[in-house]
């Protein structure tokens, strides 16, 4: 049996609900994963399936209307989700677990130059002073590919992939355990795309480091997967080793979505999936896949259990009972 | 698609002319210094060649930047080309001008990339699709109604009722995604031009899309210009497939011959570089040709790849510009290495 990497972060029923007009959206409803160092764990959802929310769930970036926010976080021995906003602030956020956001190539600073925001989060996270934070950020935009000349530029006067870089060396920098890549390469070109995967799967090596990626591209996600979490409706459906997901997946709705991607190098006729996701505002009970379901049957009215399938995967469905 | 591939060569043969065709087309854009100084040209397209046929679908690939979007610009009468010409449906862009610009136009739909932004958000379904019908002279009331239930039906809107006092943001991306095509299809255009039209839709409404496209394309005889960056949605699409890299055309083959079988080492590269879902992917490192597109305002000499090219040959590719090489038949690449003598002068 091969040596398993240590485990960074466990999420369990981790939950997230914003207050509407409409009464409570359940973004985020019992979320459980695990993350081990030097691994992936892949997000993989469509819009509206609370993936982001998980995101900002983790690193508590939670905007005005949040309401329920419990479950636990456990990173390493600690369980931050006890910590307060201050400590969680300081000694968390960015320092041990940071986020390249959605759409990362706007996300930077128009008006800052390239190295000084690579440097600024290891000078307010790490006291750092100027100098040794500007060796650290040139340490890392060296890692990530950046050349050097491009200190002293702005980000406009980058390209997407470059800037794409300088935002990874930015979440890079503090040397955390955790990275969150929400979306990292959706706006990119496919030559790109592909380098900068490339680079994530280096980085996943060199750096004492855990990823987790949040997309909804199933092809370019297994790129970088070790571990895959599907998320429909603000839960996890189905969580296990990528090897065997993308050869065998065990929820009707993994099954449907791995059908729908057109294949490159396969003549296979994709297939769509009928329906839309439910309302967050009031999901169904039971089964929140059951009304777009092929193998319904009776029992998918209750609400099903999450059942240990094999060693490693986690199957949230009646079938496999 | 090759089961009617009869019917197209039959329709296309009315007039011995193919429904489009694109001449020699550049499309510059001057770059002014301070306003009204000469500073160079950007050659967002740079000579390209195609033609189209009746009932046939064209994939154009390319990266941001290639010049893909200047390209669908000009067709759609939107852009004036510099040099060269497009001739759609017997009319040359270039010499027309005013009314007949206008009725240029109205022969061919437009689905854009983005479906909410396209869509304006203080208009119903029906207004929305109604537009397009009264600008262009439908008068007849009754007439307009029932070309809008019979489009919505097409694109599988249904129940029309229900659909079509809603507001854009009452319907989802996929669901408005079919109000585009269907206000693209009003006026039972000859040419559609589908700009990435499922790149901001989630993987399971993606097939969905294409295939409605798809029927569309057979039930109308509808020729379709796809543009897209991603090569994995082309096999679902279209008899032909071009390639363009900063503003020319790299590659033109059959979609089966292009994706199975690619010549150019730009199409390889982009090949390399998408993926299909499989585990064996995260244990990988991809060869990607190193930097990035080059400035269209000074394009590099010679073969415009040749700064990236693992197969780069000196004295050769960058000196002379590659002419296209007929590898099989119908199957162009713009590269010197399927030169007989490998661009060395006999």
């Amino acid at each position: 049996m091969e040596q398993k990497n240590e485990l960074v972060l466990k999420v369990r029923n981790l939950r997230l609900y914003f207050n509407t007009r409409g009464g409570p959206v359940q973004a985020v409803d019992g979320v459980d994963f695990d993350l081990r160092k030097n691994e992936a764990t892949v997000i993989i959802g469509e819009s509206g399936c609370g993936k982001s929310s998980l995101a900002k769930a983790i690193l508590r970036l939670l905007p005005r209307n949040a309401g329920i926010y419990d479950g636990e976080i456990w990173l390493h021995d600690q369980n931050i989700m006890t910590l307060d906003k201050e400590a969680y602030r300081k000694e968390i956020r960015w320092k041990r677990i940071s986020m390249v956001p959605q759409a990362a190539m706007n996300a930077l600073n128009p008006v800052m130059k390239i190295g000084d925001q690579v440097a600024e989060p290891a000078m307010i996270h790490m006291n750092m002073n100027n100098e040794e934070a500007t060796k650290a950020a040139v340490r890392m935009l060296e890692h990530v590919g950046v050349p050097i000349d491009f200190l002293h530029r702005y980000s406009f006067e980058l390209s997407g992939g470059m800037r794409q870089r300088s935002a990874l060396a930015m979440a890079l920098v503090t040397l955390p355990d955790v990275v969150i890549l929400d979306e990292p390469t959706s706006a990119l070109d496919v030559l790109t795309q592909a380098s900068i995967m490339n680079l994530m799967k280096r980085m996943k090596h060199e750096l004492e480091t855990a990823f987790i990626l949040i997309t909804h591209d199933i092809a370019t996600s297994s790129e970088l997967a070790d571990n895959v979490a599907v998320m429909y409706a603000g839960q996890v459906v189905e969580v296990g080793d990528a090897r065997r997901f993308f050869t065998q997946p065990l929820h009707p709705y993994s099954h449907a979505l791995m059908a729908s991607v057109p294949r490159l190098r396969e003549v296979v006729e994709p297939e769509f999936i009928s329906g839309q996701p439910p309302s967050l505002l009031n999901p169904p009970t039971g089964c929140r896949f059951k009304d777009r379901c092929p193998k319904r049957f009776d029992k998918c009215d209750e609400e099903p259990p999450t059942i240990l399938y094999d060693v490693d995967r986690k199957v949230k469905c009646w079938l496999y009972v | 698609m090759s089961n009617n591939n009869g019917e197209i060569n039959e329709t296309s043969q009315v007039n011995g002319r193919p429904l489009l065709e694109i001449k020699d087309l550049h499309v510059w854009y001057e770059l002014k210094r301070f306003g009204f100084g000469h500073a160079g040209y950007v050659r967002a397209v740079d000579g390209v060649n195609f033609s189209l046929e009746h009932g046939e679908a064209i994939a154009c690939v390319g990266e941001s930047g290639c010049g893909k979007s200047s390209l669908m610009k000009t067709i759609l009468g939107l852009n004036v080309p510099t040099k060269g010409d497009v001739i759609f449906d017997d009319t040359s862009l270039s010499t027309t001008k005013g009314n007949e610009l206008r009725q240029y136009r109205s022969k061919i739909g437009y689905v854009q990339q983005d479906p909410f932004g396209a869509l304006p958000p203080f208009m119903n379904i029906e207004t929305i699709l109604e537009e397009p019908l009264k600008i262009n002279g439908v008068s007849d009331k009754a007439e307009r109604a029932s070309r809008i239930r019979k489009i919505l039906e097409e694109v599988k809107l249904t129940p029309v009722e229900e659909v079509l006092p809603k507001y854009p943001h009452m319907l989802s991306g996929g669901q408005q995604q079919r109000v585009v095509i269907a206000r693209a299809m009003i006026m039972e255009p000859k040419l559609l031009v589908a700009d990435e039209p499922v790149s901001m839709l989630d993987a399971s409404v993606r097939v969905e899309i294409l295939r409605i496209l798809r029927k569309l394309q057979e039930s109308h005889n509808l020729a379709v210009l796809y543009i897209t960056h991603d090569l994995s949605t082309v096999r679902y699409f279209s008899e032909f497939i071009f390639v363009m890299y900063a503003g020319e055309i790299v590659e033109f083959a059959r979609m089966e011959d292009l994706l199975d079988d690619p010549k150019h080492p730009y199409t390889n590269a982009l090949l390399e570089a998408s993926s299909d879902p499989n585990a064996d992917n995260a244990l990988v490192q991809r060869e990607i040709p190193k930097g990035e597109p080059p400035s269209l305002v000074k394009p590099p000499t010679g073969c415009r790849f040749h700064p990236r090219c693992p197969a780069f040959m000196e004295g050769i590719c960058d000196v002379k510009e590659p002419p296209n090489f007929e590898v099989s038949p119908r199957h162009l690449v713009a590269c010197w290495l399927y030169d007989e003598n490998k661009g060395h002068a006999v």
